[in-house]
């Protein structure tokens, strides 16, 4: 199997060294094939699933979903009738399984967290001044600290675009370092790339390797708040970063694309992404999620569809 | 000289490619198949009894859903428009379709077997139709709704709603007439629709496709598919997502079975005439816009009556 790692295998103890050994290290992972790459994630997205298997996809992805509110005009009701919807998605079939989390702006863990209690939904909270990031670093700590406290089981952390951009890549690892101390044991850190702000494959390769080194537990596409979120050739590289990094190092690393999947067919794409990629161990909530609040609805009208054997419609799933 | 002749006289013939008519494309059926289309025999037409006419798609139930999707989005906007300006829109397809006169004309001939001059007729015929339902958009709220006498200190007042996303089969053998008179009546009160063409004779219909698309219709407001009209009608009657369902162009079995299927979301349902007895050419009446409008009451309070007996 090709893997696109570098081989020597001892590098990665020093390259996190110095600012230049990182930045070697860094630009000296092998290029992307662009041209490739879209290529090979446009024909995985041509495979046909279809009745039992789609039925497991469809479940699988349901159990997969961050059902996700970051607006500014959330309430605490909304919140919680998010929470509600994310131990209970379907409440006309108690079969449906629960999705992975809910994920809510730092003041609404609190009211997150009392929604879904007592279920096996985790309450993931974005921090360190999202989406943007453009905060000190002090608020940005303070930040993941008052979630953590709050009872957020994951924290969703935005780089900082700017200085990765600007070559600072040390700045970025040692942020990255800070917050995952932030998190402390108890919280699992997810670090967010926005990879429609990254401008080439070539950055979000370089700052997969960059999240893994300094701790990530999962690398994520994007906020959702820009123009091109998620695409399956960006998710496709990530998912080749991962498992290139298990082979070197045995850690495993979780993947969650955000924003922009809407469609069952979509959400389908990506779980062939996955197996084919990174593998089975990956087909799991624990190590890959879909950051998605419409998705849901449409999953769980294919879900209606396939149990009853006609179309189903918006009027039979929540209005969010 | 003579090689300059040859040239024009062996210029390749240039097919249409008959599409089908979703969400203001023109897509082919998701399917990728295709049925052959004949020419009905007849006496006076010109082409002779199994004639080739065209391939078009043989639409398949995922052509369905994707066109009740077009149809839902496109429901909001539509019914949201001013009836005044849902009539300027009906006039102008039937502008449109005034300039394309000849090719209807050709086309509902070879479709139904007439001759020139019958078919010119019935093409007459569908566009004063749709004059007609153009003129009855923003009246029929006159006719079916208004202000109702109540005792005690409310206004009342009555107005018609579009039912929704409607399912239109239309009539197998009248294929445009027929096909616009059920149609036209349909989005001229707010409704969107998806639309089966005649099985045997689709052409017409899928023409009209491109009419409507060139009439300032919103995309989605009417879509048109071509296919076995069974294999379509099924999902749509079983569709959670479609309001209403008209059966004119079913048979006494599939009807039958339609109405069932769509009893599930409690759809309005339009049961078919018995075909000998449909004259399409007839004046039609308001049935046929009634038959998809909700009526919605509203009770204003007016305060206590004085001793007028009225407060206003």
């Amino acid at each position: 199997m090709p893997t696109n790692a570098p081989t020597a295998a001892h590098t990665l103890s020093d390259v996190t060294a110095s600012d230049s050994t990182l930045r070697r290290f860094l630009h000296g992972l092998p290029g992307v094939d662009a041209v490739g790459l879209e290529a090979r994630a446009a024909s995985l997205g041509t495979r046909s699933i279809k009745t039992t298997a789609k039925a497991y996809a469809i479940d699988l992805a349901i159990s997969m979903v961050d059902l996700t509110t970051l607006e500014g005009a959330d309430t605490p009701g909304k919140v919680r009738a998010l929470g509600v919807k994310a131990v209970h998605p379907d409440p006309t079939d108690r079969t449906t399984p629960a999705t992975a989390a809910v994920c809510v702006y730092p003041d609404m863990v609190a009211t997150a967290k009392e929604a879904v209690a007592g279920s096996s939904v985790k309450v993931a909270s974005v921090a360190t001044a999202f989406p943007a990031g453009r905060a000190p670093l002090g608020v940005k700590l303070a930040d993941v600290r008052e979630a953590v406290a709050a009872g957020a089981d994951e924290i969703d952390m935005v780089i900082d675009r700017g200085a990765f951009l600007a070559g600072r890549y040390m700045k970025v690892y040692d942020e990255i370092v800070a917050v995952k101390e932030a998190c402390g044991a108890s919280a699992r850190l997810k670090v967010i790339f926005e990879t429609g702000e990254l401008s080439t494959y070539d950055n979000i390769r370089r700052a997969s390797w960059l999240g893994m080194l300094a701790g990530a537990d999962f690398i994520k596409t994007s906020t959702g708040k820009v123009a091109v979120n998620a695409t399956p050739a960006n998710t496709l590289l990530m998912l080749e970063a991962v498992r290139d990094f298990r082979a070197q190092t045995g850690i495993q690393i979780g993947v969650k694309p955000a924003g922009g999947i809407r469609t069952t067919k979509d959400a389908i794409k990506f779980l062939v992404l996955v197996n084919e990629t990174a593998g089975e161990d990956w087909l799991d909530n624990h190590w890959f999620r879909f950051g998605a609040s419409s998705l849901l609805n449409d999953l769980l009208m294919q879900r209606q569809k396939l149990a009853t054997g006609r179309y189903s419609g918006p009027d039979y799933v929540t209005v969010d | 000289m003579s090689e300059k002749t040859e040239k024009t006289e062996q210029r390749l013939s240039v097919f249409k490619t008959y599409k089908l008519y979703v969400g203001g494309k023109f897509p082919r059926s998701e399917s990728g198949r295709v049925y052959e289309v004949t020419a009905k025999t007849s006496a006076a037409g010109a082409a002779g009894k199994g004639n080739w006419l065209a391939n078009v798609p043989l639409s398949s139930r995922k052509d369905a859903r994707d066109a009740v999707v077009a149809a839902r989005k496109a429901f909001g906007a539509w019914s949201g428009a001013t009836a005044y300006n849902r009539g300027q829109i009906l006039y102008r397809i039937a502008e449109m379709l005034e300039g394309r006169r000849e090719q209807f004309v050709r086309e509902v001939a070879d479709a139904e077997g007439l001759s020139k001059s019958k078919a010119a007729a019935v093409v007459d015929a569908t566009i004063d139709r749709w004059v007609l339902y153009a003129g009855w958009t923003d009246k029929i709220a006159q006719v079916v709704g208004g202000g109702n006498p109540v005792a005690g200190p409310f206004f009342n007042l009555s107005s018609p709603e579009p039912t929704g996303v409607v399912a239109v089969l239309a009539p197998q053998e009248s294929s445009f007439l027929g096909l616009v008179s059920v149609v036209a009546p349909v989005i001229a009160t707010g409704n969107t629709a998806v639309v089966i063409a005649s099985e045997k004779s689709p052409l017409p219909a899928l023409s009209l496709g491109e009419v409507l698309a060139t009439s300032d219709l919103p995309g989605g407001v009417v879509n048109i598919l071509s296919g076995r009209t069974a294999e379509i009608a099924t999902p749509l009657a079983a569709h959670q997502d479609v309001n209403a369902i008209d059966l004119a162009g079913a048979d006494d079995v599939l009807a039958k079975e339609l109405e069932i299927a769509a009893a599930d979301n409690l759809k309005r349902v339009l049961r078919p005439q018995p075909v000998d007895e449909v004259d399409w050419s007839a004046k039609p009446g308001i049935d046929r816009m009634t038959a998809f409008l909700e009526t919605k009451t509203v009770w204003h309070p007016t305060g206590s009556l004085g001793a007028s007996g009225s407060s206003y």
